[in-house]
């Protein structure tokens, strides 16, 4: 048997172990993130997906799903908080959208949109990030990196290589690979390494095949985030059925 | 690239030896590389990453989030002003300034022949001595223009640090007012005897009788969070001392680990006896390098006298022993997860909770993690007994507090009361007058104005950790909401989105309005980033970084108004900011280089 919590009013089950975003995701409800994702453990540092219960703000990829828990997350008051949160992204790194070859595919573009981010509102911080193009098919562009670690992760837990980590403190906290040099070349990552393929924005690229899908035929130009992180989430069949699939009609 | 390695094996070796290898030392066998080389060399990683088995990138993550630890040439001699809102108050901005010159160098930069460097950091815990400095981790206080040009000459010089005047180090205790914790005569041992014949359930039941709650400031009842970590199922079980006195405005773990040492090592013990705990672990901050020598000294005596080590008292399967972990900078390692997490070796940002320390702490295992000042509390609850203890302080406050006074009064020092004591009898007996506010707890605490000073210290009331930082009439109490901002923005461990882009959003504005350019349009901006930070912050740092600007506006708004341009509305954009660093380029900064401003 399995327990349910209320979202937005909605009843939604969830298995033993789940936090209440593998719920809400496998049951089909979106809540907005940038750090989770289905294959890694939760991190909570976006705040995207900051929930209220009780009165209490929590991050829903963090918190364990409860039976009876009554929470919020498509309000408001949260997806203001979420547009701002956005927008100290938005400003924190350099993003030109326009120019960026993630555009289309870019989580941070896709979730900004979906909750209608019309301005930066806060001041560039325009800060300097250096770029590496050291290495023969990858290229870095930090300019767009927002913290969240997935790389991280994926190169650490999957790839077994920990080509990347994080260093500094606060505001000068950025992302680094694992060189003396310093430089990508002189790391072990591999084009078919996990952490090639789970930036949510566009700082690991593959050299050679920028703009190869055209702007407008990409990812998220084709489906809104909210569509395209429910169809990713991993989750068992659609209860009920079809008749014409069962070949009753 | 092989005599570089070699090169550093000689003094990384031994170093890496007596930590046993281990990759929990990480930050320790990193301060002391450090030690050695007055910064941390590339090869150096190199090396300790194949001996650990870390990944550089890690290793290299880890130095660069701690203050302290250096990955490039730092000076020969790197000296730190503390820069606390009291440390100005006594002057710190124009000696910090005049060193520069002395030595002819630029704040933050290293001299061209990498004899030193000059900078501030946050708070060093010597409030009742400032101004103060540390000199390659070595604290130096009382600063006047005398001993900045002594400290000078001593460096242009190249005079060893040890062969510096003593007095130069000297750190007085400055107790002004004693109590039972700070008057207490127990000999060494005494404590545990008594719990000895306790047992271990009486001890737990005993400080659940007695009341005591965490000195740390959250104040979560000591009794039931030893009960949780004795019941919690694990391997081995961990006590936990938080010595990492960050918070501005507090040194009164640095009075007890002086004067106390023996109570708070025998307050971890009982603590280890009654949670059935057999390692322990004293997190020093970095700040207060100069009590490691003595406070190992402290602790070799208790395992010579049975008090520490295997069979403590003669009590068979009574094992416990400690050791000191040093912090290298990081005011978030005072959060208790961020603190397990450096003394695991890592970079100290806060845990995702649940679960607690109490049930997955230290390498996961049950821990039980109080501050310096409960240990001694609780020591001292088991030789009063529960009874005795109740009764001083208030029904939800038992016990006394010790309580660091700093700023404008004549007598800044330690002062122990019962809990239930008023702001104004305080302000009273450190002797303040025509005082404005007063900073309580901190800048994560409250500014408590003048109305309130008939509020009284306690868990019911002001919650305190003990900082109670004083302001006179003569003070500007935006400049004070401003230097904790900073100091919150230089703090942020930068893990989650609102503190880490929010801290530094709040100094952006504050810094706009001290320049003048500030608008009402700011005040709505500053109150909107505090809503931001304290809803969705993912600890305590950032829920509590506005604290400072919030209760300052709510008192004091016309600090702030009367900072404003009179117009409605004005561009953050500054054009003439703009060019501050083309007239940097060029090196100009005549009237030509600049626009004209209006009315100019």
């Amino acid at each position: 048997m399995t327990d349910t919590f209320q979202l937005d009013g909605a009843t939604v089950s969830f298995e033993p172990c789940q936090t209440v975003m593998q719920a809400a995701l496998t049951a089909g409800r979106y809540i907005p993130h940038l750090c989770y994702h289905p294959e890694f453990k939760p991190h909570g540092s976006c705040k995207l997906c900051t929930i209220k219960v009780g009165g209490r703000t929590l991050s829903a990829c963090t918190m364990p799903a409860e039976a009876g828990l009554q929470a919020e997350s498509n309000i408001e008051e949260l997806n203001a908080l979420r547009r701002t949160l956005l927008q100290m992204l938005l400003v924190e790194g350099n993003h030109f959208c326009p120019s960026c070859e993630a555009s289309g595919n870019c989580q941070l573009q896709a979730t900004a949109y979906e909750l209608q981010v019309m301005t930066p509102h806060f001041n560039q911080f325009f800060p300097d990030r250096p770029l590496d193009g050291s290495h023969p098919d990858i290229l870095l562009d930090f300019n767009r990196c927002i913290l969240c670690e997935l790389c991280v992760r994926a190169s650490c837990e999957m790839d077994g290589k920990n080509v990347f980590a994080l260093a500094g403190r606060g505001i000068t906290k950025h992302l680094i690979v694992n060189a003396e040099s310093g430089m990508l070349r002189d790391t072990d990552i591999a084009l078919e390494d996990k952490a090639m393929h789970v930036c949510p924005v566009g700082v690991i690229l593959k050299k050679g095949v920028g703009f190869s899908v055209p702007i407008g035929a990409r990812r998220y130009d084709q489906r809104p985030v909210g569509a395209q992180a429910l169809d990713d989430a991993p989750r068992p069949a659609i209860s009920g059925s079809c008749d014409a699939c069962e070949g009753k009609s | 690239m092989v005599s570089d390695s070699g090169l550093h094996a000689t003094y990384l070796g031994p170093i890496l030896e007596r930590h046993g290898y281990a990759a929990t030392s990480l930050l320790q066998i990193l301060r002391e590389a450090q030690e050695h080389y007055g910064y941390i060399h590339p090869s150096a990683i190199s090396y300790i990453s194949v001996k650990l088995g870390i990944p550089r990138a890690r290793i290299e993550g880890v130095a660069g989030f701690y203050s302290f630890l250096h990955l490039r040439p730092h000076g020969e001699y790197r000296v730190l002003f503390s820069d606390n809102i009291t440390d100005r108050m006594l002057g710190s901005q124009p000696l910090l300034e005049e060193m520069c010159r002395q030595l002819w160098l630029q704040q933050g930069k290293v001299s061209e022949d990498g004899l030193v460097s000059i900078n501030t950091t946050s708070c060093t815990g010597m409030c009742d001595q400032g101004p103060a400095m540390l000199v390659n981790g070595r604290a130096i206080t009382r600063l006047t223009q005398q001993r900045v040009q002594e400290i000078g000459q001593l460096i242009r010089n190249r005079t060893p640090l040890s062969d510096w005047p003593s007095d130069f180090f000297a750190v007085d205790d400055n107790i002004r007012r004693s109590g039972p914790l700070l008057g207490n005569t127990l000999a060494p041992g005494a404590v545990l005897s008594t719990a000895l014949t306790l047992g271990s359930e009486n001890i737990i039941e005993e400080i659940k009788q007695s009341g005591l709650r965490g000195r740390g400031g959250a104040g979560f009842p000591a009794g039931l969070k030893w009960e949780a970590c004795r019941n919690a199922p694990g391997e081995a079980r961990h006590v936990v001392c938080n010595a990492d006195e960050g918070e501005p405005g507090t040194f009164k773990d640095r009075v007890l680990l002086t004067r106390q040492a023996d109570l708070v090592f025998e307050g971890m013990t009982l603590c280890a006896l009654a949670v059935g705990a057999q390692h322990g672990y004293l997190y020093l901050r970095g700040e207060y390098r100069y009590l490691l020598e003595p406070l190992q000294a402290a602790l070799q005596r208790r395992r010579e006298n049975k008090l520490l080590g295997k069979n403590i008292l003669g009590q068979p399967g009574f094992d416990f022993d400690i050791v000191i972990h040093l912090g290298a900078g990081a005011y978030i390692c005072g959060e208790e997860s961020a603190l397990i997490e450096s003394l695991e070796g890592k970079r100290g940002v806060p845990r995702n909770r649940p679960p607690f320390p109490v049930t997955h702490g230290y390498l996961q295992q049950p821990t039980a993690l109080d501050n310096v000042e409960t240990f001694c509390a609780a020591a001292l609850a088991i030789h009063m007994g529960a009874e005795k203890y109740r009764a001083i302080g208030t029904p939800k406050s038992s016990g006394s507090k010790l309580i660091s006074v700093s700023g404008d009064c004549p007598r800044p020092g330690i002062y122990e009361y019962p809990f239930g004591v008023s702001v104004r009898e305080v302000l009273a007996d450190c002797g303040a007058v025509n005082t404005r506010a007063v900073q309580v707890s901190g800048p994560s605490g409250v500014c408590v104005a003048a109305s309130e000073f008939d509020h009284r210290l306690g868990f019911e009331d002001l919650p305190t950790a003990g900082a109670f930082m004083v302001f006179d009439d003569s003070r500007d109490l935006f400049e004070v909401a401003r230097n904790f901002v900073h100091f919150f923005a230089h703090e942020s461990c930068g893990f989650c989105t609102p503190c880490r882009v929010g801290t530094a959003l709040l100094k952006q504005t504050m810094d706009k309005i001290a320049a003048g350019h500030g608008t009402q349009y700011d005040l709505h901006e500053i109150e909107n980033l505090d809503q931001v930070l304290q809803t969705s912050s993912h600890c305590g740092l950032g829920r509590t970084a506005c604290n400072p600007v919030l209760h300052t506006l709510r008192h004091f708004r016309p600090a702030y108004e009367s900072r404003l341009k009179s117009l409605e509305f004005k561009p953050a954009f500054d054009l003439d900011g703009a060019l501050a660093r083309a007239r940097q380029m060029t090196g100009r900064d005549d009237a030509g280089a600049h626009l004209k401003t209006e009315g100019a």
